[in-house]
């Protein structure tokens, strides 16, 4: 029964987060819209994005092989799978003891590494650029992660993001200066990744200016549907990592009752969408870096990772 | 059983010996490898055996070979015997590829002789027991390695190679020589039990590990040390680049661990220091090297200095733990805090010796998928493949695996590995040094930093051979490969995928090795549910790489599934869209130097001087635009330039010792013997 009913919480999450991603893409689209004075698309648009496109024949470019074909899948599923190990509404649930952070981390890139590959397989110059473009943004932006990762498992004496997340909530977190640099590394390497605005411009179609939409350029129909889809999931999961470390209010304990759970549903919700309004007017605020500066961004972000985990090592003694 | 070793490792010698004669003869390929092959599996079952019975006990045995007075020690114990199996792994599927490959090899002769030596001699260093049975068998592996680099002596960039490899190993050797005779000391007894038992004094200690960092680590092309490495293991046939770079370099982590670990006396924390700072720097030169290098060979074999990179790390993060425990013992400090770090130690070593095992399986398939390109399409240049997905279906999927897994992502095995040495990072807090403090989140960094390079180097090397239009004419026509290749590849790639999927199993079956090195072991993983992976305590930490690889697997195939059955399954072939721009032919595809172009400019301008010049005809001309770009190894032009210009300088002031009289000569003569015999009148 216990396991049913764990099987259950931890279903309810996945599809959760499948059906509130798309969500916080549009609402974030809107917000940004409203911002830059345009009445911008309306909120449900992802949704008639992807239900249009699920629809559509696929056209593959002549060369495409196999693994062009499944990639689609393979980036959503761990994409996917990856986002489950996140706490969203609640701690603890059955699935999150199969991966720590570092495994999140790795899962990303996994997906990263078949979308790269995508982008390569047809043969085209824009592939290309997308593909070599991303790995350079990654090679800096993945280390990054990593160190942010330890310095959070430091404070927290776990790398298992469920307890990462209680002991935040617990009384023995506290302000560190070490925190405060993660949460700014973080937010660095999640614009990075999901291809926000300082680093890449997810409404651009000018060839040369952009990433991620240079290496999805040869997909249509359903296999663009999924890509899109994943990176909606992406988005969602970063915001949920970055909600239930440095603000895990109301998050459901292990265990907890049926109404602990809709009381964090509730909270999540409201997360989510302090998350998407802050990305909204930083978007708004922020214009697009060249290519060649991103390193020093992103270095930077790798940095201040480095500073927190060196402080939490060098005032163990202290 | 060690009878039993040593009779097949006396086999592989008659092998070499009966090849010798049969060179020429047209069946001589697959008996030789025939013959590997089987006495190479015997020997693997033999070794899997021992390390899963042998526990903490040894079997020995003493030759009447050798020196008169010592004979020849052999000695098998767990640690022993886990290098055996990662050894007689590759060998055996390097002898299985062969049985393919070998067919393609314009001169046999050159190489047939050569290899079973060469196994039998791996086999030999990890059993030896005494100083001068294991420098003759590292000698033996390093003069067979030699010969099989030159088994294409027609090509000069082979022949330099060669001599560079030469060079490398003697010098290697010579420190692991002096390394033993500060071990031996005064009394002069090379046998292994005696060294350990002597438990040398502290400088001594620190000597040995200085030389064994040079002997061991000039073998396994730990920076500076590396050198050579890029340079020989491509030139050799691919089953034996497979074997320097999959088991040689193992046999030299080996070599590491005998001595330090057991030989060199009670550890000092900062030797941990100096292994995991020449560890890290490996890892980022290594893939930084290999993500500008267009020769597929050559890639291979610089990001194999990367893995050596992460085992040296992991290595020396066990040797700073194990010092801190056994000062705590020797101290009597706080029992828990010992065991914490003992614990901890288990842990480095456990991730060492893991990756030691993933990368000879992944790494040898790559070399072996490699080997296959080339012969199907004469080219190892990236700029002249491409699209082979197509031409070798077969193929690609076990190098795609064997990529991923190089790539440390999950569930592969390479990320198993990776994941333990970061746990075992997570735990060096608690170490009390400063410098130990400030080195680790420093070279975890560099660690994350190699795996996320090591992700685009190999997304590079598969977008460009594998992936994307032919780049040439034979890349187009390329066929596949046998099947005696394929079944290798195939059999080490599901390997990669089995280890990764059950990481508890292989961390159980190496315990006894690390239990015999550092004394302690990590606690059982095989009883946990789920087949979940614990290292130090669930709240701390658990990976489940096959719960992972259900659910990404089955998430895919429902999704895709539920695409196919309810919105749409139309297909249509056409131009490849391009933003519009229509065919513009083939080279307007990434090239090698192009993908590599944006992390070149990141971090090779600081670290390799990278620099490209672009030749810009003038306007009206007809000449061709050119961009020349150039790097260059900051350690050959700071370490090793430098030295050969002095050994040239020398060399140049000495010349004239060539034109002296008779006379001269002979007056030199008598001085020497005067000198000699002032000195051993003065000695006396």
């Amino acid at each position: 029964m216990a396991l049913i009913r764990a099987i259950a919480i931890q279903g309810l999450e996945m599809l959760l987060v499948l059906a509130l991603a798309p969500l916080l893409t549009g609402f974030v689209r809107k917000l940004k819209a409203r911002l830059q004075r345009r009445a911008g698309p309306p909120l449900l648009q992802p949704y008639r994005d992807l239900r249009r496109l699920l629809g559509k024949e696929v056209v593959l470019a002549d060369n495409a092989s196999w693994l062009f074909r499944s990639a689609p899948y393979l980036i959503f599923a761990t994409t996917w799978v990856a986002a489950a190990l996140v706490p969203t509404f609640g701690a603890g649930l059955m699935f999150s003891w199969s991966g720590d952070l570092i495994v999140i981390t790795a899962l990303l890139g996994s997906a990263r590494f078949f979308l790269a590959l995508a982008g390569l397989d047809a043969g085209t110059s824009f592939g290309g650029i997308g593909a070599s473009r991303e790995v350079m943004i990654a090679s800096l932006g993945e280390p990054a992660l990593i160190m942010i990762v330890f310095t959070l498992a430091l404070v927290a004496g776990s790398s298992q993001l469920s307890h990462v997340a209680l002991f935040m909530l617990s009384a023995a977190a506290g302000l560190r200066v070490s925190l405060a640099l993660a949460l700014f590394a973080l937010v660095i390497v999640a614009l990075a990744e999901n291809s926000r605005i300082p680093v890449d411009n997810p409404a651009t179609h000018l060839e040369l200016t952009m990433v991620h939409e240079a290496m999805v350029l040869e997909y249509s129909g359903r296999h663009l549907a999924m890509i899109e889809l994943a990176g909606f999931v992406q988005l969602l999961l970063y915001v949920s990592l970055i909600a239930c470390v440095f603000a895990p209010f109301l998050l459901a304990p292990v265990q907890a009752s049926a109404a602990d759970y809709a009381l964090g549903i509730v909270a999540y919700g409201g997360k989510l969408a302090v998350g998407g309004a802050l990305l909204a007017g930083f978007e708004t605020a922020t214009a697009k870096m060249r290519v060649f500066r991103l390193p020093n961004l992103l270095g930077a972000a790798l940095m201040l990772g480095l500073l927190a985990t060196l402080l939490l090592f060098v005032s163990r003694t202290l | 059983m060690i009878t039993a070793l040593l009779a097949l490792i006396a086999s592989l010698f008659a092998l070499a010996l009966a090849a010798v004669a049969l060179r020429r003869a047209p069946s001589a390929t697959t008996l030789v490898y025939g013959g590997a092959l089987a006495l190479t599996l015997a020997l693997l079952a033999l070794a899997a055996v021992a390390l899963a019975t042998l526990g903490q006990g040894a079997r020995e045995a003493t030759l009447p070979l050798g020196l008169p007075w010592l004979g020849a020690h052999v000695r098998l114990d767990a640690l022993a015997a886990f290098f055996l199996v990662v050894i007689d792994l590759a060998a055996a599927a390097a002898s299985l590829y062969a049985l393919g490959y070998g067919a393609h090899e314009p001169e046999p002769g050159r190489v047939l002789p050569f290899f079973p030596a060469f196994l039998a001699a791996m086999n030999l260093v990890v059993l030896a027991a005494d100083a001068y049975s294991f420098l003759f068998a590292w000698e033996l592996m390093s003069l067979a390695s030699w010969a099989l680099v030159l088994a294409q002596h027609r090509e000069a960039e082979n022949v330099a190679a060669g001599t560079l490899y030469l060079l490398m190993a003697s010098f290697g050797t010579l420190a692991l020589l002096l390394g033993f005779g500060f071990l031996a000391g005064a009394s002069g007894d090379y046998s292994f039990a005696a060294m350990a038992a002597r438990r040398p004094a502290a400088w001594v200690g620190a000597l040995v590990l200085a030389l064994a960092l040079l002997g061991a680590g000039s073998k396994a092309g730990l920076v500076p040390l590396h050198v050579w490495l890029p340079r020989a293991h491509p030139a050799a046939p691919s089953h034996v680049s497979a074997l320097m770079s999959g088991a040689m370099t193992k046999v030299a982590v080996y070599a590491f661990i005998r001595i330090v670990f057991q030989l060199a006396g009670p550890p000092s924390w900062w030797w941990g220091l100096v292994v995991l700072a020449l560890g890290g720097v490996s890892v980022v030169l290594g893939v930084l090297h290999a993500l500008m290098e267009t020769d597929i060979k050559r890639l291979l074999a610089y990001s194999t200095i990367e893995n050596i990179g992460l085992i040296f790390a992991s290595l020396g993060l066990a040797l700073a733990f194990r010092a801190i425990a056994m000062g705590a013992v020797a101290t009597g400090a706080a029992a828990t805090g010992a065991d914490a770090m003992g614990a901890a130690a288990a842990l480095a070593m456990t991730a060492a010796l893991f990756h030691a095992f993933n990368h000879m399986l992944f790494k040898s398939t790559l070399f072996f998928g490699a080997g296959a390109v080339l012969t199907a399409t004469g080219a190892r240049d990236l700029d002249r493949l491409g699209g082979l997905i197509h031409r070798m279906r077969s193929l690609a999927v076990p190098m795609l695996g064997a990529c991923l897994a190089i790539a440390a992502l999950p569930p592969f095995n390479g990320f198993a590995s990776e994941w333990l040495a970061f746990q075992a990072i997570l735990l060096s807090p608690d170490l009390p040094q400063w410098g130990l403090k400030l080195a680790v989140p420093a070279t975890g960094t560099l660690l994350a930093l190699g795996a996320a390079l090591a992700a685009a180097c190999f997304v590079r090397f598969y977008g460009l051979a594998f992936l994307g239009r032919p780049r040439s004419p034979a890349a187009a026509e390329a066929t596949e490969t046998d099947r005696a290749s394929l079944a290798a590849i195939w059999g080490l790639g599901a390997l990669c995928l089995l280890a990764g999927l059950f990481p508890g199993a292989v961390i159980d079956a190496i315990a006894p090795a690390v239990q015999a090195s550092v004394a302690a072991r990590m606690p059982l993983q095989t009883g946990l549910p789920w087949l979940t992976i614990i290292p130090v305590a669930a709240s701390r930490s658990s990976y489940n790489g096959i719960l992972i690889f259900l659910f990404i697997t089955a998430s895919a195939l429902m999704v895709a599934a539920a695409v196919h059955r309810f919105a749409s399954r139309a297909a249509r072939r056409y131009r490849a869209w391009d933003c519009g721009f229509g065919d513009v032919g083939i080279g307007a595809q990434y090239s090698a130097a192009s993908f590599a172009q944006p992390i070149r400019r990141a971090f090779g301008t600081a670290i390799f001087r990278a620099s490209g010049v672009v030749e810009m005809p003038p306007p009206g001309s007809t000449a061709p635009a050119r961009i020349r770009q150039s790097r260059i190894d900051p350690v050959w032009e700071g370490l090793y330039a430098p030295l050969v210009g002095l050994v040239w300088g020398l060399a140049d002031r000495l010349n004239f010792l060539q034109f002296l009289s008779i006379r001269r000569f002979m007056s030199f003569v008598f001085l020497a013997l005067v000198f000699l015999l002032l000195v051993l009148a003065v000695w006396h």
